[in-house]
């Protein structure tokens, strides 16, 4: 079953063209059936390739498969060809199943929408594109796939175009990115000179001849590409577009901007290990990447009123804790993290979105309250999110995900212990930030009446997301808890583990765990005493709307855009408008002169067919003459 | 030389077409005209052609006959389609494509 590879990318894409081509002709039911179904069937072929691929994995460690030569000069040969191992299928599997339950839940969330169609065109080309970059074979697909989840994310945030701050917003995402993507491709130029290939498991072992631990070109390569990944995963400090992609409809911020696309900055790392082991001073600056990111966003997402803003800073935050883990050589902790996080984060912005869409697309969440009772099945998932993100101990996926990359963080030989400190007060943040939602929008009394739950379609998926972010966890389990290594057995066959420091042993394991978990809580606790409406600082902490610099500067997410504003785009327009008079002008001297040489020729179309004879025989005699001379 | 007789035989035909052509008013002999000035040319490539002792000439000879003819017959035609629009045969009538 595994040489159906090929299907799974082509069927959303076909899903895309039949919905793009023939939209306007289905009834609204018909469009959900394409949409979804066509993202249902690659889930279930990617089952069925999963199969394929398990029964003889241990020995057969990846699947390659050639579709066609897409280019094939002298000197350079691209193939669109698959490549299938432990990474790639982990990443399928989370982009088809996930995915899938996303398409499901919209739609029944965008049954209102005049853009049915297209929604669900740009839905499945963004997994298209997705599943062509996890699945890439060469860095020239991957960075097709690339560009294609770019796009995709461009016009699903711009999706209500009507708006003009929403265009305004995904033009932002689309040009920040854009820097990000600018320097990966100058990476790709650098190393297909280099290294005349541009197979990623080839370019990697001939960069691992080639080039010395630590040397010049691995370290460009490598900045290269992390500024690639920065853009793409809203890192520091490409990191202004995310909160403004919020933007779009939920389920797109769900998809798009906290399952997958996201993460694919972590998947480029990842899949490109090898060069970023020879750079070990690039990993470095990798892990401080993401704990600078993660603490910064964990503020933001404090202090924001958006419900969809604190989760796209708290997106922000949980990938910094993914880019932590690269950073520190925890390969597979990343990826584990990635995986809950999808689970856990999408059901959260498909739970928000439930609030949402009951409240009458109401988005603050100070005019919101009391919604336990009324939405419970929304209020029980979300909980169930939210505890999965802050790492409550031993029931949720994410405790065990993240305990990994904190105990990593401790152990790693290429680590510190003030990175771990950091990460440790960004446990304690996430649970205060989680639970401030949890009770601003679900304690309390009721501010705006909502209209009731959300039908089957938005159910289901939220139920099955919710089961996930409590389990998934239980693939990988510390030491403490019963080891269980399932999960970094299984990537142990595409990404290497990580070393320990010495004297690392259980004992220390569990005494660093519980340490995160009784930070974690902490966090909730706190976020109980601040936030839950009665407490007596709750009173106080609620007027944050105050406009004290303070919060006013963790709002605007630490100033980043207004910084940017006065050192890269007011200067540039300032560039553009002044000189840009002066060269205008000389184009309109062309113009002009352009006119009036035409206006004087015209003169000289008379209409006299015997004045054309003449001009033609005076022209060929002062040729001739030219030829005598 | 032979051939110089023809030429020059030819280079005054021509000149009588072309003066023909800048001078006359009416189409009909602004087309006379033109066939006189291909006849010369005609009359030089065949003087050519029997200078250097070779066929080309000749053949170069029945192409621009087939051209001329073909000429005339479309020429002819749009002669007809003017003087049934203007009423008129004047070639300085015809101004209507005045830039």
């Amino acid at each position: 079953m595994i040489n159906l590879l090929w299907l799974i990318p082509v069927l959303p894409l076909t899903g895309f063209l039949v919905l793009a081509l023939f939209g306007g002709r289905f009834t609204r039911q018909q469009v959900a059936w394409i949409g979804c179904g066509s993202v249902g069937m690659a889930a279930f072929t990617t089952a069925l390739v999963g199969g394929g691929f398990f029964q003889s994995f241990p020995d057969r460690k990846f699947y390659h498969q050639t579709l066609w030569n897409w280019i094939d000069t002298s000197g350079i040969t691209v193939g669109i060809s698959w490549y299938l191992d432990a990474l790639s299928l982990l990443m399928v599997a989370v982009i088809t199943g996930i995915g899938f339950l996303i398409h499901l839940y919209s739609a029944e969330y965008m049954s209102g929408d005049d853009g049915y169609s297209r929604f669900f065109a740009y839905m499945n080309l963004f997994v298209a594109a997705m599943l062509t970059l996890v699945l890439a074979e060469n860095l020239l697909l991957l960075y097709l796939g690339w560009e294609g989840v770019g796009l995709c994310s461009y016009l699903l945030i711009g999706f209500w175009y009507r708006e003009p701050e929403y265009g305004t917003a995904a033009q932002k995402a689309f040009i920040v990115t854009r820097i990000g993507d600018t320097a990966f491709a100058i990476g790709l130029f650098i190393l297909f000179t280099q290294l005349k290939s541009l197979s990623i498991q080839q370019v990697q072992s001939l960069a691992t001849e080639a080039w010395p631990v630590g040397s010049n070109l691995a370290a460009i390569v490598t900045v290269l590409f992390l500024i690639g990944a920065v853009g793409k995963s809203a890192q520091l400090p490409l990191q202004v577009w995310l909160p403004d992609a919020m933007a779009g409809p939920t389920p797109v911020s769900a998809l798009i901007h906290a399952a997958t696309m996201v993460t694919a900055g972590v998947y480029l790392i990842a899949r490109t290990h090898h060069l970023f082991a020879l750079a070990p001073l690039v990993q470095e600056v990798i892990a401080v990447i993401g704990l600078t990111t993660l603490l910064l966003a964990a503020c933001s997402a404090l202090v924001q009123h958006d419900i969809k803003r604190v989760l796209a800073y708290s997106t922000m935050s949980q990938i910094g804790y993914m880019f932590l883990a690269l950073g520190v050589g925890a390969w597979s902790a990343a990826l584990f993290h990635f995986l809950t996080h999808s689970c856990f984060k999408a059901l959260l912005f498909l739970a928000a979105g439930s609030v949402i869409h009951s409240l009458h697309h109401e988005q603050d969440i100070f005019r919101m309250g009391g919604l336990r009772r009324h939405l419970p099945w929304t209020f029980w998932t979300f909980l169930i999110g939210a505890a999965a993100m802050s790492g409550v101990p031993l029931i949720t996926s994410g405790f065990y995900s993240k305990d990994w990359i904190l105990w990593s963080v401790w152990s790693s030989p290429l680590s510190h212990r003030w990175i771990w400190f950091g990460a440790l007060l960004g446990t304690l943040l996430t649970g205060l930030y989680s639970f401030r939602l949890i009770f601003r929008v679900f304690f309390g009394e009721v501010r705006t009446q909502p209209t009731g739950e959300p039908g089957l379609a938005m159910r289901i998926p939220l139920v099955v997301l919710a089961f996930f972010a409590l389990t998934i966890g239980f693939l990988e389990l510390p030491h403490a808890l019963g080891n269980v290594t399932l999960f970094s057995h299984y990537l142990s066959h595409a990404l290497p583990t990580m070393e320990l420091l010495p004297g690392m042993d259980e004992w220390s394991e569990a005494r660093e765990q519980l340490t995160v978990t009784v930070s974690a809580l902490l966090g909730i606790g706190l976020a109980a005493f601040l936030f839950l409406p009665g407490s007596n600082f709750a009173a106080r902490w609620t007027d944050q709307s105050t406009d004290r610099p303070s919060v006013t500067l963790l709002q605007g997410g630490w100033g980043f855009d207004r910084l940017y504003d006065r050192v890269f785009v007011r200067p540039w327009f300032l560039l553009t408008r002044n000189p840009g008079e002066i060269i205008d002008r000389g184009y309109q001297w062309l113009a002009v002169g352009a006119e009036s040489c035409h206006g004087w020729m015209s003169h000289t179309q008379t209409g006299h067919v015997r004045w054309y004879a003449a001009t033609i025989v005076v022209g060929t005699l002062m040729l001739l003459g030219l030829f005598a001379m | 030389m032979l051939s110089t007789p023809s030429l020059v035989l030819a280079i005054m035909l021509f000149g009588l077409g072309v003066v023909g052509l800048l001078s006359r008013r009416n189409i009909l002999y602004m087309l006379l005209s033109l066939e006189i000035m291909l006849n010369a040319a005609s009359l030089a490539f065949i003087a050519a052609g029997a200078r250097w002792g070779q066929v080309d000439g000749e053949i170069m000879f029945l192409f621009i006959l087939t051209l001329a003819a073909a000429e005339v017959s479309v020429a002819l035609g749009i002669v007809l389609q003017l003087s049934y629009r203007f009423r008129t045969l004047d070639a300085d009538a015809f101004s209507e494509m005045r830039g």
